[in-house]
């Protein structure tokens, strides 16, 4: 098998040694059979100012000596910047002239360091052109024939392709051992179902509608028209997953005159006199929707530009949200607080494969 | 019609009551009893003006020669401007304060001016407003002197206003040409104002939703971040990746394609 390939690839190497004799820099050596491009080689050489005038010379050598000086100076600067602009505790100014100055010390410090290295690089090192050609690929006829009769030794001395029972099980194991691994990170997936976690809340029947950040419970007679409540639900605080239920519950309350509100008749008592609740979650990508306009009712999402018209409903009007934003139906308790009349009735937030 | 937002009901104690108030009191109760009290929602304080009736008089002269194309002789508006029945004075004062008002132009969103009064007739007009019907107060100065809670402030920041202000209060912009403006060096009494009021698209955020001593805390720290610069640097106006991937693009790529090009630069 090796020897069979080894013997196609030497005829097209052998090609290509055709038409691209070694005089010439293999760098190069595309459609030259036509000879009607040469290789016009080196540019002629010409000398640098440095090369020509010692005193330039001198020049060049003595900026460079101050570019490392310099760079010293801005270690040395570094240091004793972080000295007399100590961080004080509490004060977040002295944290940035801290901060500044030590950037800029080690900044300078470096950079005139490079900037030193290049200058004499460029201007006094040895100046002068010179070619070097690329290996071809392809090794010596005698190398890959050694290669070759390597792997059949090792075949022959270890029986690799004789003891079909030593291999076949050698490769048997090789492939069990990473299911291990594979069960292991099947175990990072979250311990519950996802979907379903994708498609509840902790909105449920009778749960208050409380302030965030205060968690204080909020009365419909609070709520004047064209005021905006960010709204967290009771049963969230002290919870250990806090983040990650509200990131899903957090609610916009909003109150419209009720002559407004556009309400379908499924949805009647979804509002309470002109207040109602919609999920904060865009249903594009799950941006927070909270940039609410009092007059025109429209709730815009500050990631795509996506739209919702609070008085029908939260039908998007504009961008890329497909969905309207769920709504949360909402009453008052006997004490006057509102509530939820039940959790969401469809999953918040943006598509995901099982939604349905 | 709108419903105005209530007051502060706690009132001011600074003993900066002008003798007459009892009187112009007294005046503007009966005045505004009546249609007026129908459109409270919560409780209006008596104490919603100082101003004295000379005020008033002066206030709605200015009020006639300004106002009234828009808003109406008697203020309860035109087609082309709202009624400011229950606007009270804290309205008045933010929009004139600002210079928003008198409007130059209908437009999305009525621009900043230069003012074109002096605070004493702004105060007249305010009187004037604040006699056709209760409504926000002027806020109380020891709510606006920034030394209230600044972290919880920066709380209530986030959650009620960083969605349209910007994280760092430097604006954003709203739907069809509407924006939120930046609330760099804007004066604490009409940060208050303009969350007791909901000015142009604002939402309001009334008493009962955020407290005077919540308003207190997002003035403190407004005006925290006004005084302290940024502790990251420079911040290139606070306005996210935008403003910074830009500056990146241009100067930090400029910069290095300028050193990559003296790097290969042949030298003479």
């Amino acid at each position: 098998m090796a020897q069979h390939d080894g013997d196609k690839a030497t005829a097209a190497g052998s090609e290509l040694e055709a038409v691209s004799p070694r005089t010439v820099s293999t760098g190069t050596a595309v459609a030259t059979t036509g000879g009607a491009f040469e290789n016009p080689g080196m540019p002629p050489h010409s000398p640098r100012a440095t090369d020509l005038d010692p005193r330039k010379d001198k020049t060049a050598e003595r900026r460079v000596g101050l570019l490392f000086l310099f760079s010293i100076v801005g270690s040395v600067f570094a240091i004793v910047a972080y000295i007399i602009f100590p961080i004080v505790p509490g004060d977040l100014s002295s944290v940035r002239v801290n901060n500044m100055l030590l950037g800029v010390g080690i900044s300078v410090a470096l950079l005139a360091i490079g900037l030193g290295a290049i200058y004499w690089a460029k201007n006094l090192m040895k100046d002068g052109e010179w070619e070097e050609h690329r290996h071809p690929t392809r090794g010596s006829e005698d190398t890959r024939a050694a290669a070759v009769e390597v792997f059949t030794l090792g075949n022959e001395e270890s029986g690799f392709g004789r003891r079909s029972l030593i291999r076949n099980s050698l490769i048997g194991a090789l492939v069990v051992s990473p299911l291990p691994a594979v069960v292991m990170f099947r175990d990072l997936a979250p311990a519950a179902d996802p979907v379903a976690l994708l498609k509840e809340t902790l909105w449920e029947k009778d749960v208050r509608l409380m302030r965030d950040p205060a968690n204080t419970p909020v009365k419909a007679s609070e709520v004047t028209l064209g005021s905006v409540f960010q709204i967290i639900p009771e049963n969230l605080a002290g919870r250990e997953d806090f983040l990650e239920q509200k990131a899903k519950a957090a609610v916009l309350l909003m109150r419209l005159k009720p002559e407004d509100l556009h309400v379908s008749p499924e949805r009647a008592d979804w509002n309470y006199q002109g207040i109602v609740a919609y999920s904060k979650i865009c249903t594009h990508v799950g941006c927070p929707v909270a940039l609410a306009e009092q007059h025109t009712h429209h709730l815009l999402c500050p990631c795509h530009q996506s739209q919702f018209d609070i008085s029908h409903e939260a039908k998007v009007i504009f961008g890329p949200a497909k969905r309207p934003l769920p709504q949360l139906p909402i009453t008052v308790d006997a004490q006057g607080y509102l509530v939820a009349r039940s959790g969401f009735h469809e999953p918040v937030g943006p598509s995901f494969w099982e939604r349905s | 019609m709108r419903t105005h937002t209530s007051t502060d009901a706690r009132g001011r104690q600074t003993g900066r009551r002008h003798p007459l108030a009892s009187i112009a009191l007294i005046t503007i109760g009966l005045l505004s009893t009546g249609g007026a009290y129908a459109l409270m929602t919560t409780t209006a304080s008596a104490e919603t003006s100082v101003a004295t009736q000379q005020s008033v008089n002066e206030g709605q002269k200015i009020f006639a020669a300004n106002c009234a194309t828009c808003h109406g002789m008697t203020a309860s508006g035109t087609k082309d401007g709202p009624s400011l029945y229950g606007v009270g004075a804290a309205s008045v004062d933010f929009q004139m304060g600002t210079g928003r008002m008198p409007l130059a132009y209908q437009g999305p969103q009525g621009a900043q001016k230069p003012l074109q009064f002096t605070q004493e007739q702004i105060d007249d007009v305010a009187a004037y407003i604040a006699s056709l019907a209760p409504g926000p107060a002027v806020p109380d100065e020891k709510y606006l002197a920034g030394d209230a809670d600044v972290a919880l402030g920066g709380q209530l920041f986030r959650t009620n206003c960083a969605m349209c202000h910007n994280v760092a209060g430097a604006g954003g912009a709203l739907t069809e040409g509407k924006f939120a403006p930046s609330l760099k060096g804007v004066e604490a009494r009409h940060i208050y104002e303009a969350m007791v009021t909901g000015p142009q698209n604002m939402p309001v955020f009334s008493d009962s939703n955020l407290s005077p001593q919540d308003k207190a805390d997002i003035i403190s720290f407004l005006k925290f971040q006004n005084q302290h610069a940024s502790p990251g640097g420079v911040d290139l106006g606070g306005l996210g990746p935008v403003s910074e991937g830009l500056f990146i693009w241009i100067f930090g790529l400029g910069a290095i394609v300028g050193v990559t090009i003296w790097i290969t630069a042949r030298p003479n």
